[in-house]
């Protein structure tokens, strides 16, 4: 049998030298012998034993990047059937942000919760306008491009499904990943056009109390907004993460109200009507209303809560030493402003500790929270308590079932704990 | 100028300095290429009906055409007579909120019929949305009310009666912009 030296010895020259037949990369392309030639061959070669990686060029950059292929991280879809809806229609979907693999506190594009309750329109921007109109001076419409001459509006800001973390009203904690139990939670750089700019060329008249915004999905997903928040820090966004929207998140332009729950950020934005009362629509009435014990439900409750969660340790791993110590982290935020604190405790809250925050601490983002944690190896229960510069202070879930029954099915904003077992095993309990 | 007058002249230029500040630290310096909408313009893209009915467009059904029309177009999802099945129930659950087994449909909790008129015409048959005419949205939703036990048999429904149908949770709805009420607060 003829070994790899004795193929190259055959093979024949074209000049002096060295080299060879320009035809021979395809003929060993057909052998499959290409890597035989570009790799080393010669006898003892000095990278024996290395690392394949060190041993060729890698590829080239690619257009657009993606993750490494050893990564798999990636957003939690529903299956059919888990909405509460009981929807099992393939439009009506949802992805959560897997926090169990993430760090920081931006998340990345692609991995940005998404709820689509009619699915992902394939918008084309030439053919999409935004109208401003109703209790108007002046009603008026604005294409994709036109906005960009506009100054821009830049801000970091987490948004949340005030669905996320719903199955936690559920009575038995359930064996769920981060991703499932507060994955429609993310973080981003958002920019676009002030909606006050808008506004005030369109002319706002006094009567103006309210904004109906309409999507341009095949359900017009449409949502009343407070002028008073249009007024205030509202934006158009258009640009997330410093690139154009992505589809799921509302190319080419969304509403962004800061700190409101996360549908009221009408994606796929095409008309904006101004009126004196709400519209009352079935994205403020069917959905997005907490029903209390009393058979009674809170309607435009917008605002999201202060909340926080450790994202590590979390059941995504088993710790894997006693007597070692390790870095508690997570993420807390809140619709209301920043966060003043957090506070992490080990013994499920009967002592607490102030976390570090690692700064800058900014208004309605995603602050991350950090504390040493030395594991003794015996059952620990780990929480954290965020609490906001307005000095409302994340409940104990007693304290939020307590005022509000266990249907709300919205706002679940309870400190959470994890439960670590005397294997390094963790859970999510009720404490 | 009295004094009084002059001071209330004086107060009045520093309001109109503010106010004139304030607007342009909010970017009222913007390029202003806004176009004019005409009312072709808006509506193509105003499909929001309100409580009172501002809004519904003419036309008008009854329960029994919207019954077959409900076979045909919607039964596939939401089942027979509304029960649910792939997708939410339409019917039923009235009496059910203040329980530990809620069931939230349009019949139990929605608090108003124009609403539910909007969305069905607007966004249903989920797959094909806007594919029916004016009059058959009306009349699915004389259908699904009168299942629900909201209208008589035989109710005409249109853009006058719609908004004066009393859906039986129209009150049960607490408002908590800005602030969620103390009693459901910890
Ligand atoms: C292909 C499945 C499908 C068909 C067919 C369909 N629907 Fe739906 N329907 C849905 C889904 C899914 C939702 C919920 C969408 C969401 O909010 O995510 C829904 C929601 C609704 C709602 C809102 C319920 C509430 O609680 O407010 C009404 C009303 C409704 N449909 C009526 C109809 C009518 C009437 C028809 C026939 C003309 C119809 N649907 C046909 C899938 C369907």
């Amino acid at each position: 049998m003829m070994t790899k030296q004795d193929q190259l010895d055959d093979l024949p020259p074209v000049a002096a030298n060295g080299l060879l037949d320009r035809r021979l990369f395809m003929k060993s392309l057909a052998l499959g012998g290409v890597g035989t030639l570009a790799a080393p061959v010669l006898a003892n070669p000095v990278g024996e034993g290395q690392l394949p990686w060190l041993l060729a060029p890698g590829q080239g950059a690619q257009s657009y990047g993606s993750p490494s292929n050893y990564e798999q991280l990636a957003r939690r879809i529903d299956p059919p059937g888990l909405w509460p809806e009981g929807n099992t229609i393939a439009g009506s979907s949802s992805a959560y942000t897997p926090h169990q693999g993430l760090t920081g506190t931006y998340t990345p594009s692609g991995l940005h919760f998404e709820i689509n309750h009619h699915g992902i329109p394939d918008i084309d921007p030439d053919r999409h306008t935004l109208v401003i109109h109703g209790m108007v001076d002046r009603p008026l419409k604005f294409t994709t491009e036109t906005l960009d001459f506009y100054p821009t509006v830049t801000r970091s800001h987490f948004m949340e499904c005030s669905g996320n973390s719903w199955l936690l009203w559920e009575d038995e904690p359930g064996d769920l990943l981060l991703d499932e139990s507060h994955g429609l939670l993310s973080g981003s750089e958002w920019s676009g056009v002030s909606l006050a700019a808008l506004l005030d060329e369109a002319g706002v008249q006094a009567e103006g109390k309210w904004i109906i915004a309409e999507g341009a999905d095949s359900g017009t997903l449409s949502r009343s907004i407070p002028m008073e928040k249009a007024m205030d820090d509202s934006f158009i966004a258009l640009y997330q993460n410093g690139e154009r929207l992505r589809p799921g998140q509302g190319y080419p332009m969304r509403l962004y109200n800061p700190g409101f729950e996360g549908n009221t950020s009408v994606k796929w934005l095409r008309s904006l009507r101004v009126t004196d009362r709400p519209a009352m629509t079935k994205f403020e009435t069917a959905n997005y209303t907490d029903l209390m014990p009393d058979g009674k439900a809170l309607q435009f409750s917008l605002k999201l809560e202060v909340k926080s969660v450790i994202t590590r340790p979390s059941n995504a791993t088993v710790l894997p030493k006693k007597n070692a110590v390790y870095e508690v982290t997570g993420l807390a935020w809140s619709g209301s402003g920043r966060i003043r604190k957090v506070e992490v405790s080990a013994d499920g809250g009967a002592t607490w500790a102030e976390a570090e925050l690692q700064g800058p601490v900014l208004p309605i983002m995603l602050t991350r929270f950090r504390l040493p944690w030395r594991w003794d190896g015996s059952p620990a229960i780990l929480q954290s308590r965020a609490t906001d510069e307005t000095g409302r202070v994340q409940p104990t879930r007693t304290q939020l079932l307590d005022a509000r029954g266990k249907h709300g099915h919205y706002h679940y904003h309870a400190i959470h704990s994890w439960g670590v077992d005397a294997n390094g095993g963790i859970a999510h309990v009720y404490a | 100028m009295k004094t009084e007058e002059s001071l209330m002249y004086m107060r009045n230029w520093i309001l109109f300095l503010t106010i004139a500040l304030t607007t342009c630290v909010d970017g009222a310096d913007t390029p202003e290429l806004g176009q004019p909408a005409s009312e072709a313009d808006i509506e193509q893209v105003f499909w929001s009906v309100f409580p009172d009915g501002e809004n519904l467009p003419a036309g008008s059904g009854l329960a029994v055409d919207g019954k077959a029309l409900f076979n045909i177009y919607c039964i596939a999802c939401h089942g027979i007579e509304g029960a649910g099945l792939t997708a939410v129930a339409l019917v039923g659950g009235q009496g059910s909120l203040a329980t530990d087994t809620p069931l939230k449909t349009i019949g139990s909790y929605r608090p108003y019929a124009p609403t539910i008129f909007k969305y069905i015409r607007r966004s249903m048959p989920y797959i094909a949305p806007m594919s029916l005419s004016n009059d058959d949205y009306y009349a699915v939703t004389a259908y699904l009310l009168e299942l629900n036990g909201i209208l008589e048999p035989g109710s005409v429904v249109n853009a006058e009666t719609l908004p004066k149908v009393r859906m039986p949770n129209r009150d049960g709805f607490v408002n908590a912009y800005p602030k969620v009420p103390r009693k459901y607060d910890y």
